[in-house]
């Protein structure tokens, strides 16, 4: 068992134009771990995942991970499996060809392959809509489909950008039962946001916080509470990152409007 | 494991086939070129003496659908970072270039599919190969066309962020690539600047190729028409593949 940490991020930075979305941020990920990053509307989250998974170069800064180089992209992207926050499904094809598609992309034998699609779409409670097309789905329908398509292939890391976002309670437990028994088991290293404090400190074993694209603290909710001596997770959050709406999460909403009305949605 | 190649390819297919406004709607505007030119114009071209026009524009009408088909399929990499799946293709352990490859060849054919469907609908108002052994030939052509300006498209597109550019791309490349291709008018009675211009539009060589292929008339030699579409075939399939792998989101 290879014990370095499988996600090293060392004063990583990323700009858009002068704008600095992340801020010499540092922080480890330790092999098996589930890790929360938490942070504001617009505190780099995003961005740091899409840096840590191939999609968007630094600025400056060092990553690895799974003991790669950030430009040994595909050995990189055979180390993770990721569900992003923004839609990333065939709406033409239906959930069963979606998944089917996941499955060749990574290489998933075909015995292996169909028994595994169903048993996810059982879990995710869309088997019975399993020949529909993807474009006839619901919000959190599709978002249940991501998930479990991110299952199909076992990932040595599992990057959830805010999972749960639409889903009901009881989606939400079976998804983390699921993850936390996949970790348990294989040793799978979970790295996921939130916006749900409760899930962070029910799930994680370690937290950082981030904002304004810095991080803040890290450590395991218990140390976080503790050392802001607050009773939960939450208030913690609220104590560090402030209460009030700032300007930057306006012009971070703002931005996405815009980028919004540029696709014509 | 199911090769990638394969996957993406059926990918394309599947969106063509469940697509029925689309693949009907893109037979639209051949359809009409080929009615008004043919019935319009055709009278006073074969009156000039060119001889049968239906016979001349059949070959750059096949080529006009199989160019607009292509370039369409390969300007949907745009739609697919819209609407996120590209995403999902991105950060797969597969090297880009074959994610890219996969993608041309599925635009590829469907673009040849709406190619065959107007050389049926050429056969039908009265085209008729001079040849029957030029027809697999003709089929060659129609497939580099449709690699060329797929990766072509792929590639562009993989430049772009969203769709502004699209009316820019339709109008300032794709047009004048038919209009100046000899799709319409013989390349040999020009002269000149115009002359120049058509032979450096890669879709001339196409036309070329597939006229000569299923009427036996050619301005350019059947040779140089395959090597060149080939060699820009090639050439835009490893630019496109660079320009590919390099995306962010
Ligand atoms: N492609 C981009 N161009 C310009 N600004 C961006 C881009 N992507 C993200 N940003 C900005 O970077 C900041 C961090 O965004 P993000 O990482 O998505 O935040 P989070 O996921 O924590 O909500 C935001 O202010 C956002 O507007
Ligand atoms: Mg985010």
């Amino acid at each position: 068992m290879n014990l370095s940490p499988i996600i090293e991020v060392k004063d990583l930075v990323r700009k858009f134009n002068s704008f600095v979305a992340v801020d010499s941020v540092s922080f480890e990920v330790n092999r098996g771990e589930i890790f929360a990053f938490l942070g504001p509307n617009g505190a780099g989250k995003t961005t740091t995942i899409k840096m840590l998974t191939t999609l968007l170069d630094p600025t400056s800064g060092i990553i690895r991970v799974n003991g790669f180089d950030s430009s040994e992209k595909d050995e990189i992207r055979s180390s993770f499996g990721i569900v992003f926050q923004d839609p990333s499904l065939d709406d033409e094809l239906t959930a069963y060809e979606n998944m089917e598609f996941h499955g060749a992309l990574y290489g998933v034998e075909k015995a292996e392959l169909v028994p595994k699609i169903d048993s996810l779409l059982v879990l995710v409670d869309l088997h019975a809509r399993r020949n529909d097309l993807v474009k006839t789905f619901s919000g959190g329908m599709k978002r249940r489909l991501e998930i479990a398509r991110a299952l199909i292939h076992a990932p040595q890391i599992l990057f959830l950008d805010e999972p749960t976002i639409g889903l009901d309670p009881q989606t939400r437990n079976h998804m983390w039962n699921y993850v936390k028994n996949l970790n348990q088991s294989r040793g799978m290293t979970v790295f996921f946001t939130t916006h749900y404090m409760e899930e962070a400190e029910r799930v994680s074993g370690r937290v950082a916080v981030i904002d304004r694209g810095k991080i803040i603290t890290v450590g395991t909710p218990q140390e976080i509470r503790e050392s802001t001596s607050s009773g939960s997770l939450e208030e913690a959050f609220l104590k560090l990152t402030g209460h009030s709406i700032r300007e930057e999460e306006a012009s971070a909403a703002e931005g996405m409007r815009m980028q919004r009305r540029m696709w014509g949605r | 494991m199911t090769s990638v190649l394969f996957m993406m390819w059926l990918r394309q297919l599947k969106r063509y086939w469940r697509s029925k406004p689309r693949m009907i709607g893109s037979l639209g505007q051949p359809l009409l070129f080929l009615l008004a030119l043919g019935f319009g114009f055709g009278p006073i071209f074969e009156k000039a003496g060119g001889g049968s026009y239906i016979q001349f524009i059949a070959p750059g009408i096949i080529a006009m659908s199989i160019l607009f088909s292509a370039m369409f399929s390969g300007i949907e990499v745009i739609w697919d970072r819209q609407f996120g799946f590209l995403k999902e293709t991105l950060v797969a352990p597969v090297p880009r270039w074959k994610i890219m490859l996969g993608r041309v060849l599925g635009g590829a054919s469907v673009a040849c599919m709406q190619g065959l469907i107007v050389f049926a609908v050429c056969l039908l108002i009265g085209f008729r190969p001079t040849d029957l052994a030029g027809i697999p030939l003709s089929f060659v052509f129609m497939f580099l066309i449709a690699m060329f300006f797929t990766a072509l498209g792929t590639a562009i597109a993989s430049l772009l962020e969203d769709m502004q550019a699209f009316p820019l791309i339709m109008n300032f490349l794709v047009m004048p690539v038919f209009f100046l291709s000899g799709a319409l008018f013989p390349i040999e009675g020009l002269s000149g600047i115009i002359k120049t211009v058509t032979l450096l539009d890669p879709l001339s060589y196409g036309v070329d190729g597939l006229r000569a292929s299923l009427t036996g008339i050619s301005h350019i030699g059947l040779v140089a028409d395959f090597l060149v579409m080939l060699v820009l075939t090639l050439v835009t399939l490893a630019v496109g593949a660079r320009i590919f792998s390099r995306i962010q989101i």
